[in-house]
């Protein structure tokens, strides 16, 4: 059996969840075992019955009126649970803010290793996986150990795909062996964000400025043509250090990623880490004093000039064009 | 207040990477080091911390005798004191790494020094694997939150905060506690002249840690295969602008 524990936001279950299931399904056919879900708290009750199109054949509900708050070392304690009374040969998670730390409480309650981001994997006594470092600017092969695999899988690395299931369809509640520890750390309350204008990894444009828009009021153009496009300004990791702007705006490996229809990248040279963060953009138009800076590989248009001349140069064709 | 943070050596990549001829690691003639971002800001949140509430920050790594220049760097910002967990040859793996910490840590407490609080990046830039700080957690039986973006001890409480699927969760835990911090935590200061100073001449203990047998064992590295893409040069300075309307119309964004 290989199980994958399934993350989801208000009752939908989260896209990195269906890729990891994807993943899951692979990996279960090559194995010729079932692939079976593990879905935590009595908050996911109503993602259990779509699983089956992603070719879930058990799912596995662990319920506890404790569990209504995320606890990381809880929701681990229902992971072990079902590793011990299911032999799973592998358990899989998405490569997720929440998802990586839940694994690595599961590795360490159990001493297993854990590979994190995987793109691929090949199932057998030890699973031979491709992970991704640097953010996904380098790929590592290795070999995974332990009785059973514990890994993540890489988020938006592949398309969510659905596929028949094999087997029957087992819905199993079962309460999970659960201690007060488990609870120490518990979300104690929650925030929603403030509701406004368009988030960074949702907008359609992204203007984003490096260290050659030169000043944080040089920025002022850059938001202006944002704003004619109906998109956000976004930044490098100069800029933010710099004090520039907030790092909120910050896109990258430590950052945000971002997915918008086009990216005009101003004064950025493209180092790999930014340009990890901007991988989900269809098309990249850069403004650049330099013909030869790295980020005009990763481009596919590019207008060669000061991001100061060049920006409001832009923005004024935009009103005109505009007008007419 | 006694802060322990942990950092790992890091090479600076610019803007494209080449590998060692046998592919086990980035090929760093040409660079620079660091330590990752995460613990940039891990290592400034120790200093902030002792600077407010007293104490002390040590910082500590686990890498090859020349990461004593990171150490270095954080003694240049504040931090007081530093280990070096010295391991030449192959990078460990997170539960190899998190068991050598956790080692010197029950070591230094059984000496009479106890940290309230252990800091990490939330994961390492290069390896990323997300491991280390919660496993150092399971071996000290301590509580650890990760993600967190911003942090407030009051009296023996740590109270911290990170982006989570709907917003934002707060959590408040009893110190001692580990906790693994992002960027944007913070903004880390420049080092000083006089803190470059005292830091070249600070000591810092060395030790040697055995190493536990990796359970993720790297093999190879590759690099991805980069989108075949040939860039459509618009045109110089605002030359190019007539072009990049008609680009932007296509796309579909210009506004109507």
């Amino acid at each position: 059996m290989i199980v994958g524990l399934v993350e989801h936001d208000g009752g939908v279950v989260s896209e990195p969840s269906l890729q990891m299931l994807t993943l899951g399904r692979r990996l279960a056919e090559r194995l010729g075992v079932p692939l079976a879900a593990l879905v935590i708290g009595s908050e996911a009750r109503p993602v259990v019955d779509g699983l089956a199109a992603y070719g879930v054949s058990a799912v596995h509900h662990a319920v506890d009126d404790r569990l209504d708050r995320y606890a990381p070392e809880a929701w681990a304690a229902c992971v072990a649970d079902l590793i011990a009374r299911a032999r799973p040969s592998a358990v899989l998670a998405p490569g997720t803010d929440r998802g990586n730390e839940v694994m690595a409480h599961v590795g360490a309650r159990t001493g297993l290793p854990v590979a994190a981001n995987c793109t691929e994997v090949e199932p057998g006594d030890q699973f031979l996986v491709t992970r991704l470092r640097w953010g996904g600017s380098l790929l590592e092969e290795a070999r995974l150990h332990g009785d059973v695999k514990l890994l993540t899988v890489a988020p938006h690395a592949f398309q969510a795909e659905e596929g028949p299931a094999a087997g029957g369809w087992n819905v199993e509640e079962f309460s999970p062996a659960l201690q007060d520890k488990d609870f120490r750390v518990q979300v104690a309350r929650q925030e929603g964000r403030p509701p406004g204008k368009v988030s960074l990894p949702e907008a359609r444009v992204v203007v984003g400025g490096g260290r050659g828009v030169g000043s944080p009021e040089g920025f002022a153009p850059l938001e202006e043509l944002a704003e004619l496009l109906g998109g956000v300004v976004g930044c490098s990791r100069v800029v933010t250090s710099l004090g520039w702007r907030p790092h909120t705006d910050q896109v990258g490996q430590t950052g945000v990623r971002i997915a918008p229809d086009v990216y005009i990248a101003c004064g950025i040279s493209g180092a790999i880490q930014h340009m990890v963060g901007a991988k989900g953009a269809k098309r990249i138009m850069v403004i650049n004093t330099d013909p030869q800076a790295p980020i005009l590989a990763h481009a596919d248009y590019a207008i060669i000039g000061d991001v100061q001349q060049v920006v409001p140069a832009l923005v004024s064709a935009i009103k005109e064009a505009k007008g007419r | 207040m006694d802060v322990l943070v942990c950092v790992k050596r890091v090479p600076v990549t610019g803007g494209r990477i080449s590998l060692t001829e046998d592919e086990q690691d980035i090929d760093t003639r040409y660079l620079g080091f660091t330590v990752s971002p995460h613990e940039e800001c891990a290592v400034e949140e120790s200093v902030r911390l002792v600077e407010a509430l007293g104490g002390s920050s040590t910082v500590l790594t686990l890498g090859p005798a020349v990461a004593e220049e990171q150490l270095r760097d954080a003694m240049a910002i504040g931090a007081n004191r530093a280990v070096l967990l010295e391991s030449e040859g192959p990078e460990w793996d997170g539960g190899a790494t998190a068991a050598a910490i956790a080692r010197v840590i029950a070591d230094h407490r059984d000496a009479g020094i106890a940290y309230d609080l252990l800091l990490f990046g939330n994961e390492s830039a290069d390896a990323g694997g997300y491991q280390v700080g919660v496993r150092v957690a399971h071996l000290l039986d301590l509580p650890c939150v990760t993600g967190v973006k911003q942090l407030e001890i009051l009296d023996e409480t740590a109270v911290a905060r990170r982006e989570g699927p709907g917003g934002f969760e707060i959590f408040e835990i009893p110190l001692p506690a580990v906790i693994a911090v992002k960027e944007g935590i913070n903004l880390p200061r420049y080092p000083s002249i006089p803190g470059r100073l005292r830091a070249k001449k600070a000591p810092v203990e060395r030790i040697q840690p055995e190493r536990a047998e990796p359970g993720l064992e790297k093999l190879r590295l590759r690099l991805p295969q980069g989108r075949d893409k040939q860039v459509e040069i618009l045109g110089d300075g605002a030359a190019g602008v007539e072009r990049a309307v008609d680009v932007l119309r296509q796309i579909g964004v210009m506004p109507s």
